[in-house]
């Protein structure tokens, strides 16, 4: 047991030692993030009240598009390297393996989205009640989409442009995400309870936690095997 | 008698509409080498990674210590030490981080030996040195480290000695026999010659290549 919980903490360790030296691609998800929320202004109308309508869907689809595009990297050096190999045959679980590396890549994508998210709202008049609705929807809603994010990387790990495919596979499963996020957000920029919507993302988190990494490593298995 | 570790019974492996192998027989057992021969393309590697249980395209069955692969498949794992073509090296990674990693994925590897493996396969002072600074001599060294960190039963290696030079092949050989002494075994391809005084089994992959092969 504790072996296995030494691998857990040494998976997460090695992937945030990684990502650190691999700088383009830790803040690559942050800076699109930015980019897009910033070029909306400009190309459709720099109008506070229009903005504030718009707000709360727009950082979420952001935040959504720059988690989808990061995610192709989350087994990508790994299977290039061999280390893929490697972790499928350990004799320890794969899905844990799994499951560090999806929390390493969450809180250097989705946990830094959520953290710069106030800024975007600022940026484009999101009403401060909206905030905290903000917060605690992508809190709750991004680890999801990495999670499910992880099962499209693995399945399509071994192709040699899988970016395309990741997309058509995980998008359908990103939208109730995205419906019941922006949601959030919208109920409370008009004072409406957000508890609903955050047990709702509650919900499909813990489903996804459970879930998830069990398919990835499958889906791993499979990459490897083809 | 030694105890046969690794058997493989009527194999069969088809890729891309071509017959690799056809009731291909193995049986390794404790304090065998063997060498898998065979020309560039043959499945060689196709072989290794069927019997490591990396690949699922095939047909036939698998036996660890005389029982069904399926129901001793953990057992196995912990039994074994594979090194790939692609050998688990991250190139961001130093050579310590590395074995570190390695040493959390297989309980079968000495952790406490890292320091003193680095220093057999020639790499000391720098364990501290990203790989992709390393050359793909030292790159390879750093996963053959593992060899002397192992006390895995079963060794399989693919081209374990690519870019590796002579002496380095050398200690890896007398590594080798020192290991089926202690009673394990080791699968490998290669195509160096490998010195006489090793006992060494081989099997070659083209004799049970279908004779007439299929083209779509």
């Amino acid at each position: 047991m504790s072996s296995t919980l030494q691998l857990f903490k040494q998976t997460f360790r090695r992937d945030l030692t990684l990502a650190f030296r691999r700088k383009s691609e830790l803040v690559n998800p942050l800076i699109f993030f930015l980019i897009v929320a910033s070029l909306f202004p400009i190309g459709v109308s720099p109008e506070p009240n229009f903005l504030s309508q718009l707000a709360p869907g727009l950082v979420w689809v952001a935040a959504l598009l720059a988690t989808l595009l990061s995610m192709e990297t989350l087994f990508k050096s790994d299977y290039e390297d061999g280390s893929l190999e490697q972790l499928l045959l350990s004799p320890q679980p794969v899905f844990l393996v799994v499951l560090s590396k999806v929390l390493a890549h969450w809180l250097l994508s989705g946990l830094a989205l959520t953290l710069v998210a106030p800024l975007l709202g600022v940026m484009l008049f999101l009403p401060s009640e909206g905030m905290p609705g903000l917060m605690l929807s992508l809190l709750l809603g991004t680890p999801t989409l990495s999670l499910i994010g992880a099962i499209g990387a693995a399945l399509t790990v071994g192709l040699r442009r899988g970016g395309v495919l990741i997309s058509l596979l995980v998008l359908p499963l990103y939208i109730p995400v995205l419906i019941f996020g922006s949601s959030a957000v919208q109920a409370a920029v008009t004072g409406l309870p957000l508890d609903g919507y955050l047990a709702l993302l509650g919900a499909m988190l813990a489903l996804a936690l459970a879930l998830a990494p069990i398919a990835a490593g499958a889906a791993l298995r499979i990459s490897v095997s083809g | 008698m030694a105890q046969a570790l690794l058997t493989a019974q009527s194999l069969f492996c088809e890729r891309d509409d071509r017959i690799l192998f056809d009731q291909l027989q193995l049986t390794v057992s404790e304090g065998e080498i063997w060498q898998v021969e065979g020309r560039n393309g043959s499945g060689k590697t196709t072989l290794l990674s069927i019997l490591c249980g990396l690949s699922s395209h095939y047909e036939g069955e698998l036996y660890w210590r005389g029982e069904p692969m399926d129901e001793v498949r953990e057992q196995f794992l912990s039994e074994l030490l594979y090194i790939g073509h692609q050998t688990g090296v991250s190139a961001m990674l130093t050579a310590e981080e590395n074995l570190h990693w390695q040493c959390a994925l297989h309980p079968s590897l000495d952790a406490s030996r890292a320091q003193q493996a680095l220093e057999s396969v020639g790499l000391k002072g720098f364990e501290d040195v990203p790989a992709h600074q390393l050359s793909a001599g030292q790159k390879r060294r750093i996963a053959l480290a593992k060899l002397y960190m192992s006390r895995a039963k079963l060794w399989i290696l693919d081209e374990p000695f690519t870019a590796i030079d002579k002496i380095g092949v050398a200690a890896k050989e007398a590594l080798m026999v020192e290991h089926i002494r202690a009673g394990g075994s080791v699968i490998m391809t290669t195509h160096q010659d490998l010195s006489a005084e090793i006992p060494l089994h081989t099997i070659n992959v083209e004799h049970f290549a279908s004779s007439q092969r299929e083209w779509s």
